[in-house]
């Protein structure tokens, strides 16, 4: 499967990354390869084969409902660039065009 | 499905998804306390504002919520889901992904059976069907600050991440819904039995169940056309204003020549319209992918039956019981939602009538409590002392509207006094004793001379004249009946 350049910006974009035309140019045969590894796994899969959604043969792994001390609220701000009225402030929302 | 027309030649259709909050003690993926109102960024620790490294585990309690109301909704729990990221650039999720279901969600095939009340009073009944229910994530609360407090116009966001990560429940209906009324009813019996089952407080007032509407019209015959999303609706008030609106405002459009783009709108209440917020995104976009933090959820038959046993007698099964009993239909709405289900019922186990407790509750009950601001549970009055309250009425020894002040007085002591007590106490017995009531109407009949000739001329009703002083003579507690058999025998 190839990735066209503009699949790639895309991607890129709804990833929030900014790509030049030369990272676009390199990456969408690099992106295309790994695709083309991925699709072999197609190849070999027969139809009594689930589809894997985990590599650990584990399932309910769950906690019981209660309560653990939270963190201070002084140490998660800490981690904000930006602290208004003991919230994290962040810039203006724009939305965005689709 | 019968074609039922919106407006001339159009059709209308409407899928709803209701977010359920839980209510749990702690959030979905970590140990995060879940109560409402605390300071800003009080409940939160890294997992629940993503930071690197910290894994998120299932919450039990969560997951079991999830499968009552799936079954209560009517819905097959899946034997084996996992869960997805579903991933997208918001600030009020701090881990740029929300942890969610996608392919195989914990309930699918579901459906809820909503009662419409038609123009003639008779009930139709009206099948809804639930694609799916699955397990989520809540977000953060924004305070946009600037000139309007809303998005638009606004300087900048603060985040706090108290909500964020409280485990979420969407219910995900098909859209077979053809009228506001119906989409009204949905939303009401939905909210009702998220409460019966006890998963959430389901207070659309402060969030805990919201509901997003997928509209569009079609000309009748047509095809599916094309949706938009209505988000903000705080109210089933809202849902319906908004559907209509919305269908009116694509009609129009279409009318014109123009096309529906699909999009978010955002309700506004005050003005009474629905506003673009965004442009969807497409489903691809989100690039949703199984989340490799979390293995799956596996739900063996023993289990889901366990899970099935808690199941309480859900609404409709109330309602049809009450109307057995010759309870009207409306009042057993009331009692239904208004939560006056255990008073009714140890009522009626203590010998009432379910009519006569039916209409105290309803009534004078439901009038007296939100005349003090009380809640039935406050007040301190038991299904017993309804009881008790009908059976002196019923053996004469209360009028209807002594009783209403023997009520009062139940409430005014919180229940510590039952109504035979309060009426013993505050001398609000009938007076029946014949003797006392005899001497007191030979008092009137003597002191009324012009009346009685009045009366004994032939008209009748001027006894209503003498009826008035001996209750004024009694403060009101003679018995009428009584008192008007004595009045005809002494006056002869």
């Amino acid at each position: 499967m190839a990735l066209s350049p503009d699949e790639v910006r895309h991607v890129a974009r709804l990833a929030r990354l900014a790509v030049t035309d030369e990272e676009v140019a390199a990456l969408s045969p690099q992106l295309s390869d790994i695709l083309g590894y991925a699709e072999q796994v197609g190849e070999v899969a027969a139809d009594d084969v689930p589809p894997t959604t985990h590599p650990f043969a584990l399932t309910n792994v769950t906690r019981p409902d209660e309560r653990r001390p939270s963190t201070a609220r002084e140490d998660i701000l800490a981690a904000a660039p930006s602290v208004e009225q003991d919230r994290f402030s962040v810039p203006r929302i724009v939305a965005e065009e689709g | 499905m019968t074609v039922v027309e919106f407006r001339d030649g159009w059709e209308l259709v409407v899928g709803l998804e209701v977010h359920v909050e839980l209510a749990t003690n702690t959030k979905m993926w970590c140990g995060c306390s879940t109560v409402f109102g605390g300071d800003p960024n009080t409940n939160v620790c890294p997992v629940c504002t993503g930071q690197p490294g910290a894994l998120p585990v299932v919450n039990d309690q969560a997951v079991r919520d999830a499968a009552l109301l799936g079954m209560a909704l009517n819905g097959e729990v899946e034997e084996h889901c996992w869960f997805h990221r579903k991933n997208y650039f918001y600030p009020d999720m701090a881990k740029n992904y929300q942890i969610s279901q996608y392919d195989v969600p914990l309930i699918h095939d579901g459906y809820l059976d909503v009662e419409v009340e038609l123009e003639d009073g008779t009930l139709d009944t009206r099948r809804v069907g639930i694609e799916r229910l699955h397990m989520e994530e809540d977000t953060g609360k924004s305070l946009h600050v600037g000139d309007t407090g809303r998005l638009h116009g606004a300087d900048r966001s603060l985040i706090d991440y108290n909500r964020c990560g409280i485990p979420l429940l969407e219910v995900v209906s098909h859209p077979d819904i053809r009228d506001a009324e119906t989409a009204q009813g949905y939303l009401r019996e939905l909210q009702a039995i998220v409460r019966a089952t006890g998963v959430s407080d389901a207070r659309m007032d402060q969030g805990s169940i919201r509901c997003d509407a997928n509209v569009s019209v079609r000309r009748i015959g047509d095809d599916l056309g094309t949706r938009t999303e209505i988000k903000n609706l705080n109210s089933v008030r809202s849902l319906g204003r908004a559907i209509v609106y919305e269908a009116d405002r694509q009609i129009a459009v279409l009318e014109d020549g123009g096309t529906i783009r699909m999009e978010t709108r955002h309700w506004d209440e005050s003005k009474g319209v629905t506003e673009t917020l965004r442009v969807k995104e497409s489903v691809t976009d989100y690039r949703y992918f199984p989340d490799p933090d979390l293995v799956g959820v596996v739900s063996p038959p023993e289990w889901v039956e366990e899970i099935r046993a808690l199941m309480p007698e859900l609404p409709a099964a109330i309602r049809a019981r009450l109307s057995e009993a010759g309870v009207p239909m409306a009042q057993a709405i009331t009692l239904v939602s208004g939560e006056l289900m255990p008073w009714f019922d140890e009522a009626v186990a203590a010998g009432a009538d379910a009519q006569a407790v039916a209409n105290w509750l309803t009534g004078d009950v439901a009038g007296q409590l939100s005349t003090e601001g009380l809640t039935l549970e406050d007040s301190g009055l038991t299904g017993t002392h309804l009881a008790e309250l009908i059976a002196l009425v019923d053996d004469g020894t209360l009028s209807t509207k002594l009783a209403k002040e023997v009520l009062a007085g139940v409430i005014e002591e919180r229940g510590a006094k039952g109504p035979a007590a309060v009426a013993e106490d505050r001398g609000l017995q009938q007076v029946s004793d014949e003797g006392e009531l005899r001497a007191i109407v030979e008092q009137v009949v003597a002191t009324n001379a012009a009346t009685v000739e009045d009366i004994r001329a032939g008209n009748n009703k001027a006894i209503g004249a003498l009826v008035g002083q001996v209750m004024k003579a009694t403060k009101g507690q003679a018995d009428p009946r009584k008192t008007n058999e004595l009045l005809r025998e002494v006056i002869g």
